[in-house]
């Protein structure tokens, strides 16, 4: 397979394309995204390929995630953008009593193939209302699917899954990794949901993350490898369905592990793995398992607070020999 | 109207109240879990809106939507299934009252979140559009939901896209407990159609005539791409908002005064007796046709088996996610 260096950002529109080529019922919903192509450029091209289904709509996400729901009811495949994950706030009743709900408790006579596509995360001094990471309220309900990719050929494969999926799925992609660029299989990629991947090999430690901390881990993992420690990075990409398996794989080599995300700690996903791993693999663990997010505060203004709250490779560096000195 | 059709609006109100009210004696006798509410007075709304639709059109209706479901063909044996909770029921024993759905004929589901619907449909007037389809989109709501967000972002959505919709309010005068002459301002659903930029009617919604003449126009328009209509269904509930409501808003006596004056079924029996459709003896037969059927579905309702247990971790998801 022929692969080309491509952004996040061109990964996405890249896999859309290739997909509303394919199929009619696909179309995107969303504010901002025909004159603009997207605030962060997220469907380059789309609406001059696609005029028809490429829909702009006014600042009402409330409904914009709920013809979601109707429009997946009814024959369609919509993707609906949601601006900023943040604003999930506006139309939670959309996603968590509806999209989540109506498959089952209408027992089973509905499908509802539809992506919300969000980006989240910190780092850019937007502060406390555009920088969240709230991955978490979505995997506690039971319902959603949730995929949280960083790198741009795991965007690709994903979205092209989650497009072709059938059940409501929450796509969230950090506004910091838009402009990340890595190698992108052409044409036809497909990620299957539920598989993460190692980022990096190692032996010492499993460090399990995933979204932009994956590339700070991979960056702590580099720092380490310098000081003679060797960490494996286990990117998980999709956190429900998640990849157990890889985790436990990971861990019965390297008996330490390490949980990176940059969601608030308290309550956060890694609490959810640090239990598993503690009901599962307690026989293969020679330290207690150690969880690095960000600090339980809302994300702040200046940068000076804002590096501080959200966790930084040195954090996970730090963690890890916390982990090894056990 | 064909006398047949007459027949068939008036038989399907029948059915609707005799379903309405044998839900309620069941509910009295702890045969229904959860709770219900009833649309006993709401006929000519339910009826005669949905007899202006074919099958293929959308109804998202609300938490009162036995009505709506009867009146878009879904069979009642099912729908006491449901209430019952077997294995039968339109969706497994998994809704219950205020979740029955039953998409092969259109019906998007009743909605247990009071101005649910509203998204719903704005996303299936939308797919209709992007499908070029002819169908309609038709969602019931009523006088508390005219006051929730979801009302007004889909009414100013669905006028912008010029979406094949029909909001249809049936104002029964009260949301839950609190009345709308307090919580409704302007006092008019059907005014805040001029907001928007689109037909809004009002009806005296116990007279099905005028509810389906005025349903059948706002249909037409939307079947001709010309966008959605707001109509303002006027009409009473006799229950409670739920079963067991003590109903300490109202009096008895405001309750005995629509029964009497602005009773839906009374209007229609008493219009097909002045214009000859209807006989004494036609009446007595429809009454027992209807009676025999309530019966006899409530009879299969009781029969049925529940649900296994292990029935509920199903249908989720489409495709399937447990961890092994």
């Amino acid at each position: 397979m022929t692969e080309r260096i491509l952004s996040c950002s061109e990964a996405l529109a890249e896999a859309l394309a290739e997909e509303m080529e394919r199929d009619e019922s696909i179309f995107i919903l969303g504010e901002d995204i025909t004159a603009h192509d997207g605030i962060f450029g997220q469907f380059k091209g789309l609406h001059k390929k696609f005029p028809d289904r490429v829909i702009d709509s006014p600042i009402s996400e409330t409904c914009l995630i709920g013809a979601g729901v109707g429009a997946a009811l009814t024959g369609m495949r919509p993707l609906v953008d949601m601006h900023f994950a943040d604003f999930f706030t506006t139309a939670m009743d959309e996603i968590v009593n509806q999209a989540a709900k109506i498959r089952y408790m209408f027992g089973g006579q509905a499908k509802i193939p539809l992506v919300i596509w969000a980006p989240d995360g910190g780092g850019l001094s937007a502060a406390a209302q555009h920088s969240q990471s709230l991955e978490s309220w979505f995997i506690h309900t039971p319902g959603l699917k949730v995929i949280v990719p960083s790198e741009p050929s795991d965007v690709k494969g994903l979205i092209k899954t989650a497009i072709r999926d059938d059940d409501p799925i929450i796509f969230f992609q950090h506004k910091r990794l838009f402009s990340q660029t890595g190698n992108v299989p052409e044409g036809e990629y497909l990620i299957p949901l539920g598989k993460g991947e190692i980022k990096r090999e190692g032996n010492d430690v499993t460090i399990i993350t995933y979204s932009r901390m994956a590339y700070l881990s991979l960056e702590a993992a580099e720092q380490l490898d310098r000081q003679g420690i060797s960490a494996e990075v286990v990117d998980l990409r999709t956190l429900k369905p998640l990849d157990f398996k890889l985790i436990t794989e990971s861990i019965k080599k390297t008996f330490h592990a390490i949980i990176v995300h940059e969601a608030c700690l308290t309550g956060g996903f890694g609490a959810e793995i640090a239990a598993r791993i503690g009901e599962e693999l307690f026989d293969y663990l020679d330290a207690p398992v150690l969880r690095i997010g960000a600090k339980d505060t809302p994300i702040p203004f200046s940068p000076a607070l804002e590096n501080f709250v959200l966790p930084q490779a040195e954090n996970i560096v730090e963690g890890v020999k916390k982990v090894l000195n056990s | 109207m064909s006398k047949e059709e007459k027949i068939d609006l008036y038989r399907k109100m029948l059915t609707v109240r005799a379903f309405e009210e044998e839900a309620g004696k069941l509910f009295s006798e702890n045969l229904i879990p959860g709770f219900i509410h009833l649309s006993i007075g709401e006929e000519a709304s339910s009826v005669g809106t949905c007899s202006v639709l074919r099958g293929d059109d959308y109804v998202a209706s609300t938490h009162r939507g036995h009505g709506h479901l009867i009146a878009k063909g879904a069979e009642p044996k099912r729908m006491f299934a449901e209430l019952f909770g077997k294995a039968s029921g339109y969706c497994k024993g998994k809704g219950g009252s205020m979740h029955i759905a039953d998409f092969s004929l259109g019906i998007l589901g009743a909605n247990g979140v009071v101005g649910g619907g509203f998204p719903i449909i704005v996303g299936a007037g939308l797919s209709i559009k992007l499908r070029k389809t002819d169908q309609v989109g038709v969602v019931f709501f009523g006088d508390g939901a005219a006051n929730r967000g979801t009302f007004h972002e889909a009414a100013n959505m669905a006028s912008i896209w010029k979406l094949p919709i029909v909001f249809v309010c049936e104002n029964n005068l009260y949301a839950s407990t609190t009345p709308s002459s307090y919580a409704l301002a302007g006092g008019s659903v059907a005014k805040r159609a001029s907001a928007y930029d689109i037909p809004g009617y009002v009806t005296d919604g116990n007279d099905i005539l005028e509810v389906r003449s005025t349903v059948s126009k706002a249909v037409k328009w939307a079947r001709q791409g010309k966008g959605p209509s707001l109509i303002e269904n006027k009409t009473y509930r006799y229950r409670g908002h739920f079963e067991g409501d003590p109903q300490k808003y109202r009096t008895e006596k405001e309750v005995e005064n629509f029964r009497k004056k602005h009773d839906p079924i009374e209007i229609f029996h008493d219009f097909l007796f002045k214009d000859g459709t209807l006989t004494e003896s036609l009446d007595k037969n429809l009454r027992g046709q209807v009676s025999e059927l309530i019966t006899e579905s409530v009879r299969y309702a009781r029969e049925e088996p529940f649900p296994k247990e292990e029935d509920a971790l199903e249908d989720l998801y489409y495709t399937p996610i447990w961890r092994k």
